[in-house]
């Protein structure tokens, strides 16, 4: 279960732990929280699987990422999960998602994320990718991101009454 | 320029921060240098904005709900309803790519119908259809992503 106070917390958490000696201890003090409380607390909602990873969230780009393709396939429901797990082990795919098709106009239900340097690589790893998974026969797309319009953390925006009704 | 510690900082915790009082005197002492090393190392790389935080990433859809969208607008019109889409507070990431859809955002809402509403809203005050691509299953395994340091 997870209570109002786990979505002050999760919220201050997302926005980052600050660089200072005892982070959670800083983190408790804006809540109202012992320290010990506050690390209870995390270590319970990573162990649940509410926060899926804590740590370093690089900035791909600054790090000369710059090419970031989104790469949709037409996989057989019949092979999807198989083709989905394997997929996603390749060391250069960020996401693997499974979304429905959308009729002729979008027939894809396969997406992962190749992050690279260059579109020549990202290409290059694409390729390998289609042989190594069976892919090749597939229909297939390649979205390369242009402007960033917009990004942020997914800080949601939760009210408390709205938060009694969650997982 | 990045020092070796730099590096090891950018991929070695990108997963398991240590859940401590204490946790960069933690990677410190894994790493053989002194917690201020540490401290000072991570403030560089977020001031340089190498790192856009040290926090948690959350799981999709455990909290509220979110969809994949995808619009295709003319050119000339892309920057003026990527600007309408960006007003929605339920709007976090917007893209172009490069595709007959070519504008490209995430939504999250607190439930379905809110969602819907979002959505409804969002082509009426652009004046395009949306493809609603929620996710069905996630399959990633995320162990981390290792930053090639080369070139």
């Amino acid at each position: 279960m997870i209570d109002a106070i786990d979505w002050q917390l999760l919220a201050r958490v997302q926005q980052g732990l600050p660089l200072v000696s005892r982070p959670y201890a800083d983190i408790g003090k804006g809540l109202n929280l012992s320290e010990n409380e506050v690390l209870k607390r995390v270590a319970r909602l990573k162990q649940q699987g509410v926060i899926k990873r804590l740590g370093v969230v690089v900035n791909h780009r600054r790090l000369g990422y710059t090419a970031n393709a989104m790469v949709v396939f037409d996989v057989a429901a019949s092979l999807i999960e198989q083709i989905g797990e394997h997929v996603s082990q390749f060391s250069f795919v960020n996401l693997c998602y499974q979304r429905p098709a959308q009729g002729e106009q979008w027939p894809y239900n396969l997406y992962c994320m190749i992050h690279g340097k260059n579109k020549e690589k990202v290409l290059q790893q694409l390729e390998y990718l289609k042989q190594s998974c069976g892919l090749l026969q597939c229909k297939s797309e390649v979205l390369f991101s242009k402007q960033c319009f917009k990004q942020r953390g997914a800080l949601y925006q939760m009210s408390p009454d709205q938060e009694k009704e969650k997982v | 320029m990045l020092s070796p510690l730099h590096k090891q900082l950018l991929n070695d915790f990108q997963q398991n921060l240590p859940i401590s009082a204490t946790p960069y005197q933690d990677i410190a002492l894994s790493l053989g240098v002194t917690e201020d090393d540490v401290l000072l190392a991570f403030q560089e790389l977020q001031d340089q904005q190498f790192i856009a935080r040290i926090g948690s990433v959350i799981a999709p859809n455990l909290i509220g709900v979110s969809a994949l969208m995808a619009m295709a607008v003319p050119t000339e019109n892309l920057i003026k309803t990527a600007e309408i889409v960006n007003q929605y507070p339920e709007v976090n990431h917007n893209y172009e790519r490069d595709n007959r859809f070519n504008l490209w955002f995430v939504l999250i809402a607190k439930d379905k119908s809110s969602l819907q509403t979002v959505i409804a809203d969002i082509e009426l005050t652009t004046g395009y259809n949306t493809l609603y691509l929620p996710l069905i299953a996630d399959y990633f395994i995320n162990l981390g992503f290792e930053i090639d340091f080369d070139d």
